[in-house]
C-alpha cells in the first residue's frame, strides 16, 4: 500500500511498509542519503528532520506517522533562511571533523534559531544536548550558532 | 617517553628529518612530468622501491583512476589527490594545503580528489597523527617541482630569463614587462618539460606562505552539509542488496544451528546463511568471525528479520570472562610479584626502604569502545571473473584488501577498494573486520551488497581500548624529590603475549627520570580483542601515571608545575627507545617545560588560591606522537558529586608551524572534550563473556551541555611539524582528576569518575 509524503517540498510516493523509520525511507527508498544514521533509538540525534518545522528523530519515526507533515531534510534546509544561515555559519567557522552527525547538528541549530532567534548559551545547551557529536566539536557548533543568529561569537560562560 | 604503542602500518618507517621525525621520501623517489587526458600538466611521483613497481604493474583497473599526485587543467583547475583516507582529521585538505602553497596555486582553483587504494601512492592510511609528519616534506617538494616547470614554461614563452620571472596564486608573471600567464595557459607547455629532482627544488621562505598557516575550511564540507552521499553508508551500487551480519555474543563463538527456514520467510528477506570463521584466532585479528548473514532488499527489511533469527551458539570456555573476574584476578595478581620486568633501573627494594616517605596507590581504568558514529559498514561486489570491488569507510585499506584476498583465495591485485569519506575512525577502523565480512556475503550473494552494522553489534563487537590496572609504589627524598618509582602493571595478554595496545612502553615517563625504577607487568589471559583507540597506551596510561605523579607532588608538599619542572629538570634532548620498527625522535624537555610554563601562565595558575572554595584547578602533561601538550582543569563537584568542568587550558608544541589553523585547534578541542567524555562517562563491561552496553544509553558521550570552553594555545618551537590527532587528548584526563582532587581532597583512582565517591564534600 504506497503512501504519499511531502520531502523537502515535494510530494513521494513510498512503497515501503507502514512500519519502516522515515529514516530508511528517506535514505534507501527517496536516495536522500544526508539524513544519518547512527543508533536506530533516538539517543544520537543523527537522523534528525523537521516535521512541519519540529526537529523530528526520523530513526524511531515510522513512515505512516508522517501523514500530511512537512519534511525537511538536510537537502532542503539550506533553502529556508535559517536554513542557510546557519549552513554559511558552520562553514566559515569550519565546524566539522568527520561531519557524519552535522547534518543532525544542523536541522536541530535551523529549529532552535527558529524558535529562539537571539539564543542563550542555556538555550543552546538545552536545544542541542540531544546531538552527540563523536568528534566533539561542540566548541564550534556553540560558536556557529551564535554567527547564525549575529551573536559575538566568543564563548561567555561564566567559568 | 609515553605511549607509543604500535599504530598504524607504519613499521620500516626511516627516521631520516631532522630530530628524528621521519619523513618519508626516499632517496630513489622521483617526479615525472607528462600530458593529462584532455590536456595539461600531470605530474606522478614515482617511489623508485621495486616493490610499489611491482605492484603499480599489477594496480586494478576498476573505476575512474587518477595515477598521478598534481593535474594543472588548461581552465586552470588544479587537481591534487588526497592518497589517504578522510575520517575528519582533515589530511584530505591539509595535505593538498601542502602540495598548493609550494605550487603557488591559487586556492580556489584547487579541487582535492581521493585516491583509490593503489601502491603508486605509498602508505594510504590515517593513524597515528602521522599524516604532518610523514607528509610535510615531500608534499611540499611536488608542489615545488610544479611551480619551478610553470615558471620555465613562462620565461621560454616569453623568451626571458627564468630569474625575472614569478608565480604567485596561479599565475606567473614577468617582473620587467608585468606581462601574465595563468597555469592553466602554461601547463601543456610545461608538460612537456622535463620534471626537475625533487631534491633540488627550492622550498619558500615560511614568510612568503599564503595558504599553510592560513585558515582553511575542509574541501568537502559544503558538500557533506548539501547532504551529498560520500560516506561509505552512502554507497549505491547498481543491483546492490542489503545485508545483515550477526555474530556471536561471546567472543568466538561458533555457529551450533539457526532457524534460518524462518528468518528466509521473512517480508523482503533474499536468503540467509552460514558463515564460518577464518581461523580460530580471528577473533584476535579481526578477521571473518562465525555469524549469520541475512540479505533482503531493504536494511530495514534484515533488522526485522534480526528480531527473528535464533541462533544456537556454542559454549566455550570464553563465557567465563566477566570484568569482575578481571578485577579479582587483577587483585590477587597485584600481590605476587609481577611475571616479567618491563625495565629496572637503580636498586628499587633499597631505596624504597631509605626513603624519606614512600606513597603507594593502586589506578585502574576500564575497556572502552571506539563507537564511530557512523557504524562499520561496507560494500562489496564480488564479480564473475572472480576479481572484487570494495566501498569501504577505512582508515587503513591495505590490510583490509589482504585480508579480502585471503578469505576469498585470490591475488591481492584482483581486489580494488574505494576510500569513502569516513564517519569517524578513531582506531576502530585501522582493522578492517566488516570488510572481509561484506566481500563473503558478496560471494554467496553472486551480486553488490552493502552491509551495515547496527548499533548495538558496533559496540558489541569492537576491538576494544584494553582495561588496565596500575600499582605504584614510589619513595621521596627529603628534598621532595622521586628518588625511586615502581609499577606493577596488571594487563591483558594471550597465551604470554600482551594484548594489542595493552602493553607498557619500557620508556614511558618516569623513566628515565627517577634514578631507581621499576616496570614490572603481569598478564591476565584476555579473550576479547583488543586494539587502538585514538593515542592507545596514552589514553589510559597518561591518567594513572600523571595523577599519581600528582599525589607525590601534593605529598611532598610542593606545587604540581614546580615539581614537574623539577622532575624534568634543565631543557636537554634525551634519546628515546622506539618499539621496534617505529621511528622515534628524541625527548625534548626544553619543549615539555614549555607547554608547562605556557598554560601555567595562560591559566593563571599561579593564583589559583584565588578559587572559590569547592573549585579546583588541575594540572597534566604528557609527550606523545611527537606532540608535547600541557592541560589545565579548572573543576568543581555538585552537592550530589557530579564534577562540572568549567574550563580547560591547552598549550602544546608541535613544531614550527600550524599547517590548517581550522583543523589543528578543532583537533586539540575535540580530543580534550573526547578525552573528558571517557573520564566521565564511559566503561564497555564484560559479563559472561560478552559485552553488556548496546547503545548510547548506557555507553555514553559528552553532550552539547557538558562540554567547558577550550582555550587552545600553541607554543611555536624550531621543529619539523607533526600531527594533532592524538596528542592533545591523554592529559585532560589526569588534570581533570587532579582538580576534583583540589577541589575536594578526594582522590580518583577508577576511571570512569564514580560521583558518588565525590558526594558531600
Amino acid at each position: 500500500m504506497a503512501l504519499t509524503i511531502t520531502v523537502n517540498g515535494r510530494a513521494r510516493e513510498v512503497e515501503s511498509a507502514a512500519d519502516t523509520p522515515l529514516l530508511w525511507v528517506l535514505r534507501d527508498e527517496l536516495d536522500l542519503k544526508g539524513t544519518k544514521f547512527g543508533c536506530g533509538m533516538s539517543f544520537c540525534g543523527a537522523c534528525t528532520v523537521h516535521l512541519d518545522g519540529v526537529p523530528t528523530r526520523s530513526c524511531i519515526t515510522p513512515v505512516s506517522r508522517v501523514g500530511t507533515a512537512k519534511v525537511v531534510t538536510i537537502e532542503g534546509i539550506g533553502d529556508t533562511e535559517i536554513g542557510g544561515r546557519v549552513k554559511a555559519a558552520w562553514l566559515a567557522l569550519d565546524v566539522m571533523q568527520c561531519g557524519y552527525c552535522q547534518s543532525g547538528q544542523v536541522m536541530t541549530a535551523t529549529a532552535l534559531l527558529t524558535r529562539a532567534p537571539k539564543p542563550t548559551d542555556r538555550d543552546i545547551d538545552t536545544a542541542m544536548s540531544g546531538n552527540l557529536c563523536r568528534c566533539a566539536t561542540y566548541t564550534r557548533i556553540r560558536a556557529a550558532i551564535k554567527q547564525a543568529a549575529g551573536l559575538p561569537t566568543d564563548d561567555t560562560r561564566e567559568v | 617517553m609515553a605511549g607509543q604503542d604500535a599504530f598504524g602500518p607504519a613499521a620500516g618507517a626511516r627516521a631520516d628529518g631532522d630530530c628524528g621525525v621521519p619523513s618519508r621520501l626516499t632517496r630513489r623517489a622521483f617526479l615525472t612530468a607528462g600530458v593529462a587526458a584532455g590536456g595539461g600538466l600531470l605530474l606522478t611521483l614515482h617511489l623508485g622501491s621495486a616493490e610499489a613497481g611491482e605492484l603499480a604493474a599489477a594496480a586494478p583497473a576498476a573505476g575512474a583512476q587518477l595515477n598521478a599526485f598534481v593535474r594543472i587543467a588548461p581552465d586552470g583547475i588544479v587537481t591534487i589527490v588526497a592518497k589517504n583516507p578522510e575520517i575528519g582529521q582533515g589530511s584530505k585538505t591539509m595535505l593538498p594545503m601542502l602540495v598548493a602553497e609550494e605550487l603557488d596555486a591559487d586556492w580556489p582553483q584547487v579541487r582535492a580528489e581521493q585516491a583509490m587504494l593503489n601502491p603508486i601512492y605509498g602508505e594510504q592510511f590515517a593513524g597515528g597523527s602521522m599524516a604532518t609528519p610523514l607528509n610535510w616534506e615531500p608534499m611540499r617538494r611536488i608542489g615545488a617541482a610544479g611551480r619551478q616547470m610553470l615558471v620555465l614554461a613562462a620565461a621560454q614563452t616569453w623568451k626571458v630569463p627564468v630569474t625575472e620571472c614569478d608565480a604567485r596564486s596561479g599565475v606567473v608573471r614577468h617582473r620587467p614587462s608585468g606581462r601574465t600567464l595563468g597555469y592553466g595557459a602554461l601547463a601543456d607547455k610545461a608538460a612537456a618539460l622535463p620534471a626537475p629532482d625533487l631534491r633540488s627544488v627550492t622550498l619558500k621562505d615560511p614568510r612568503d606562505y599564503r595558504i599553510i598557516g592560513h585558515f582553511t575550511g575542509g574541501v568537502d564540507s559544503a558538500r557533506v552539509l548539501e547532504g551529498q552521499p560520500l560516506f561509505g553508508i552512502d554507497t549505491v551500487v547498481p543491483g546492490m542488496v542489503y545485508a545483515a551480519y550477526q555474530k556471536g555474543p561471546v567472543f568466538g563463538s561458533r555457529v551450533v544451528s539457526a532457524n534460518i527456514a524462518a528468518v528466509k520467510a521473512m517480508p523482503g528477506v533474499r536468503d540467509v546463511f552460514i558463515l564460518r570463521e577464518s581461523d580460530p584466532e580471528a577473533v584476535f585479528r579481526m578477521g571473518l568471525l562465525d555469524g549469520v548473514a541475512i540479505i533482503a532488499d531493504s536494511w530495514w527489511q534484515t533488522q526485522k528479520a534480526l528480531e527473528t533469527l535464533r541462533v544456537i551458539w556454542d559454549r566455550d570456555s570464553n563465557v567465563g570472562q566477566s570484568t569482575v573476574g578481571f578485577e579479582r584476578q587483577a587483585a590477587a595478581l597485584s600481590r605476587e610479584r609481577p611475571q616479567s620486568l618491563v625495565r629496572s633501573d637503580g636498586e628499587v627494594d633499597k631505596a624504597l626502604a631509605h626513603a624519606h616517605k614512600v606513597l603507594q596507590a593502586s589506578y585502574a581504568y576500564p575497556f572502552l569502545a571506539h563507537v564511530d558514529l557512523e557504524p562499520q559498514n561496507c560494500t562489496a561486489h564480488c564479480k564473475r571473473d572472480g576479481s572484487v570491488e570494495i566501498w569501504a569507510p577505512t582508515q587503513n585499506p591495505e590490510p583490509g584488501r589482504k585480508l579480502v584476498a585471503a578469505a576469498l583465495g585470490i591475488e591481492e591485485s584482483r581486489v580494488a577498494v574505494h576510500m569513502t569519506r569516513v564517519g569517524g575512525g578513531f582506531g576502530r577502523r585501522l582493522l578492517n573486520d566488516y570488510m572481509v565480512e561484506a566481500a563473503m556475503i558478496s560471494k554467496r550473494a553472486g551480486r553488490p551488497v552493502k552491509l551495515l552494522w547496527n548499533r548495538r553489534q558496533d559496540i558489541q563487537h569492537d576491538a576494544y581500548r584494553p582495561a588496565g590496572f596500575h600499582h605504584f609504589t614510589a619513595g621521596l627524598t627529603p628534598e621532595g624529590r622521586i628518588g625511586v618509582f615502581r609499577d606493577h602493571f596488571v594487563t591483558f595478554g594471550q597465551a604470554g603475549k600482551v594484548a594489542s595496545s595493552a602493553g607498557l612502553p619500557r620508556s614511558h615517563f618516569p623513566a628515565g627520570f627517577v634514578p631507581n625504577l621499576e616496570y614490572g607487568q603481569s598478564l591476565i589471559e584476555l579473550r576479547v580483542p583488543t586494539g587502538p583507540l585514538r593515542n592507545p597506551g596514552g589514553n589510559a596510561l597518561a591518567f594513572a601515571f600523571e595523577s599519581f605523579i600528582d599525589e607525590l607532588a601534593h605529598a611532598a608538599g610542593r606545587d604540581p608545575l614546580d615539581f614537574r619542572l623539577d622532575l624534568y629538570g634543565p631543557a636537554r634532548v634525551l634519546p628515546t627507545v622506539a618499539p621496534p620498527g617505529r621511528p622515534h625522535p628524541p625527548f625534548d624537555t626544553g619543549r615539555i617545560r614549555g607547554v608547562l610554563e605556557l598554560v601555567a601562565e595562560k591559566s593563571g595558575w599561579r593564583t589559583r588560591q584565588d578559587l572559590p572554595r569547592g573549585t579546583g584547578m588541575g594540572l597534566a602533561c604528557y609527550y606523545s606522537h611527537y606532540g608535547y601538550f600541557a592541560e589545565v582543569v579548572k573543576a568543581s563537584v555538585a552537592p550530589d558529586g557530579t564534577p562540572k568542568v568549567h574550563k580547560v587550558w591547552a598549550a602544546g608544541d608541535v613544531g614550527r608551524q600550524i599547517i590548517n589553523p581550522a583543523g589543528a585547534y578543532n583537533q586539540v578541542q575535540g580530543g580534550i572534550l573526547d578525552g573528558l567524555g571517557a573520564a566521565l562517562h564511559q566503561a564497555v563491561t564484560v559479563e559472561n563473556g560478552r559485552v553488556v552496553q548496546e547503545n548510547f544509553n548506557t555507553y555514553r558521550l559528552l553532550r552539547m551541555r557538558e562540554a567547558p570552553p577550550v582555550e587552545v594555545h600553541f607554543r611555536i618551537s624550531e621543529n619539523p611539524p607533526t600531527g594533532l590527532g592524538e596528542p592533545a587528548l591523554p592529559p585532560v584526563l589526569p588534570a581533570l582528576c587532579n582538580a576534583l582532587y583540589a577541589a575536594t581532597g578526594r582522590r580518583i583512582r577508577s576511571l570512569p569518575i564514580d560521583p558518588r565517591e565525590l558526594r558531600g564534600v
